[in-house]
């Protein structure tokens, strides 16, 4: 254990400098972050994940940020394990009719001020399982969505850049 | 043709490849049903079609497959699952979705419908929804006895699923898994599609193994229209699938020692793992390498500095992942929690004909890339590792080991990667013309079951993931573990649920 340890200790930190905020992201979250807000929440945001129907392909991406290149922890975010303890709802997939309801209580258990993330292609509008039977739409069809991530999956770097014009305005 | 010489049939289907599908009566269906559990067989695959269900099954010796349809009367059709357990959850998913019934079933509670849709037996006869009875969950009585229900929002960045743990004190004495909440109604979504889109939702369906989906789909696609995809896109759907193997292997490794609480390997692993995805994008444009293996070959060639991204990466690889193995291996507090923890029964796994590191690490020795094989696999060398122990631990060695032979694989990939094009065009056959894949995910076997009509259009198509078999296995593992070993448990088998959901 010591080797590994040792070189981490050695060869200084992998952490890549951040990107810029996502311009039209900021542009998007201009009305739905106030003043108050920011006094509230300072410079720290926690994030509850919710996969409400997504193939895992955004949740493989979302993990990738805690990893040691894009270190999500050093800008004030983190992933918490309950609504409860939120402020951000960061949503994936198509909402799945089988998990709409579970979303909305898991909104509803988010205190405000609370702000939701669409992440993805299908958050956006439920992607390539549009019409479907079993799907209800994009998040936007079930939850007001302050700001939406778009990819499939997103890279972390979009991720990321979508987080920091959510902080810019938050802070 | 070994598996259809003891199993009654009226005749077989010709345009049905590259292994035979045979229409069977009631006797057949019988006789298969007998086959099974007597575990002269292994179920692959049961799904239902307009008025029919079919069945796939695997020979003993890996090497043989055999489909066989069943035309329901009255909606109905023989249980299998009466006889043979693996087949339980499959026919509550043929019900919920086709609205066919298997006569005799142990279990007849709905499965992936849980309520919420506005139509009964979507790819059936499409009635009006009706108000679901509450779902009864399985009893368990004893003095002392509590419920823990979790889910389907679990505490972390995890897909959704609800588990309902009876325990006494800290001891699971049962589990059991309620999924289809992330049920998209892909199968649905399929009939009709083109086979460009077709094979963007049969990548979708697991994103962790949207590379392994897509190569089992072309192949059944391939097979069906009856297509030789050139030799250099044979190689490159082999480099992505290997690729898609360690990124996944090295995520799971990091993640089962956190949640073991050693978070060193974790973050270890995850500089592996997204190294990894890096060296996928500078290969094919995408770290998950979504699209990228159409059917016909592959959509883009690999870059022109690819070889020696992916070279780059095997050579840190080796350096690095020798020495974290040693830190797991002489790490006695992480073993305290890994060995002798979750652990499957060798019989549970060859009579569900669990595939991926479930089966591996409890003795069953099957990998579909050695058996029944597909190109490019039998030109290259690869040992197929096996343990017996069965527990957490040992899942965690195959995964090790995969990882030791994926990196020889594409070493010689890389090695012999032919010229020459990546893609041919592909054509209608005029007819109808049906094909099976399998290919192995680093979960373990995806089957694809598909039927084209004469426009090359999909009619019908099913995608079976290596979790519909590992999800039992995983309830009888939990059991006399404490709860808190249960995340442990969990990650050790990493089970789709959306792959399972569809």
């Amino acid at each position: 254990m010591r080797k590994v340890l040792f070189e981490s200790f050695i060869h200084g930190p992998l952490t890549e400098p951040a990107p810029a905020p996502d311009e039209a992201g900021l542009a998007e979250l201009a009305q739905s972050v106030n003043r108050a807000a920011r006094a509230k929440l300072g410079r720290s945001l926690s994030i509850r994940q919710v996969d409400a129907g997504s193939c895992n392909g955004c949740e493989l991406e979302i993990h990738a940020l805690a990893n040691a290149f894009y270190d999500l922890e050093r800008f004030g975010f983190h992933f918490v394990a309950s609504p409860r303890h939120a402020d951000v709802l960061m949503v994936t997939g198509p909402v799945t009719k089988n998990m709409r309801e579970a979303l909305l209580r898991t909104y509803n258990a988010t205190p405000d001020p609370k702000w939701v993330i669409a992440v993805g292609a299908c958050a956006v509008d439920g992607g390539l399982f549009a019409g479907s039977y079993a799907v209800a739409g994009g998040v936007k069809d079930v939850l007001p969505v302050d700001l939406t991530i778009r990819g499939c999956p997103p890279n972390p770097k979009a991720l990321l850049a979508g987080l920091l014009a959510l902080m810019q305005k938050a802070s | 043709m070994a598996l259809l010489n003891t199993i009654a049939h009226r005749e077989t289907v010709k345009q049905h490849r590259p292994w035979p599908r045979a229409l069977v009566t009631d006797d057949g269906w019988r006789q298969a049903i007998e086959h099974l559990a007597a575990g002269r067989c292994t179920l692959l695959g049961l799904w239902g079609d307009a008025g029919n269900v079919h069945m796939a099954l695997l020979g003993e010796r890996f090497d043989d497959i055999a489909v066989l349809s069943y035309a329901c009367k009255d909606g109905t059709y023989p249980s299998v699952g009466a006889r043979h357990p693996p087949a339980i959850r499959l026919e509550r998913a043929i019900r919920d979705l086709f609205g066919l019934d298997a006569v005799g079933a142990p279990d007849t509670r709905t499965w992936l419908d849980l309520g919420f849709w506005d139509v009964r037996h979507p790819l059936g006869n499409k009635e009006p929804a009706q108000k679901p009875a509450p779902y009864a969950f399985l009893p368990a009585e004893g003095e002392g006895l509590h419920q823990i229900p979790v889910g389907p929002v679990h505490a972390g960045i995890i897909e959704p699923g609800h588990f309902r743990f009876t325990a006494n004190g800290e001891h699971v004495v049962r589990l059991e898994q309620r999924l289809g909440y992330v049920h998209k109604g892909i199968e649905s979504l399929l009939a009709g599609a083109t086979l460009d889109n077709a094979v963007k939702l049969a990548g979708r369906t697991s994103g962790d193994s949207t590379v392994a989906y897509a190569f089992a789909f072309v192949q059944a696609a391939e097979a069906a229209l009856q297509i030789k995809p050139p030799p250099r896109a044979v190689y490159l759907r082999a480099l992505m699938a290997e690729i898609e193997r360690l990124a996944n292997h090295f995520g799971d490794i990091g993640a089962i020692c956190n949640d073991a609480s050693f978070s060193l390997m974790h973050a270890q692993c995850g500089i592996l793992r997204e190294r990894t995805l890096r060296a996928a994008e500078a290969c094919f444009g995408h770290r998950l390498m979504m699209d990228a293996i159409v059917p016909g070959g592959v959509e883009r060639d690999i870059a022109a500095d690819g070889a020696a991204q992916v070279q780059a990466l095997l050579t840190e690889v080796q350096r690095v992942f020798p020495r974290l193995v040693e830190l797991y291996d002489n790490t006695a507090s992480l073993q305290d929690r890994t060995v002798a923890t979750g652990f499957v029964k060798p019989e549970f796994v060859r009579q569900f004909g669990a595939g991926g590191y479930v089966g591996r690490a409890s003795g069953r020795a099957f990998d579909a890339r050695r058996m029944p094989g597909y190109a490019p696999y039998g030109d290259l060398k690869f040992e197929v590792p096996v343990l017996d122990a069965g527990d957490v631990n040992a899942r965690v060695w195959i995964r090790i080991r995969e990882v030791e032979q994926s990196l020889a694989l594409i070493e010689q990939i890389l090695a012999r990667l032919p010229d020459g094009e990546i893609k041919i065009p592909i054509g209608a056959k005029g007819d109808s013309c049906e094909g099976l894949g399998l290919a192995e995910a680093f979960r373990g076997d995806v089957l694809v079951w598909l039927r084209l009509d004469g426009k090359g259009r999909v009619e019908r198509c099913h995608l079976r993931d290596a979790s519909w078999f590992q999800w039992p296995l995983l309830e009888t593992a939990v059991e006399g573990n404490i709860v808190a070993d249960f995340p442990l448990c969990n990650k050790s088998f990493n089970c789709s649920y959306s792959g399972h959901d569809l």
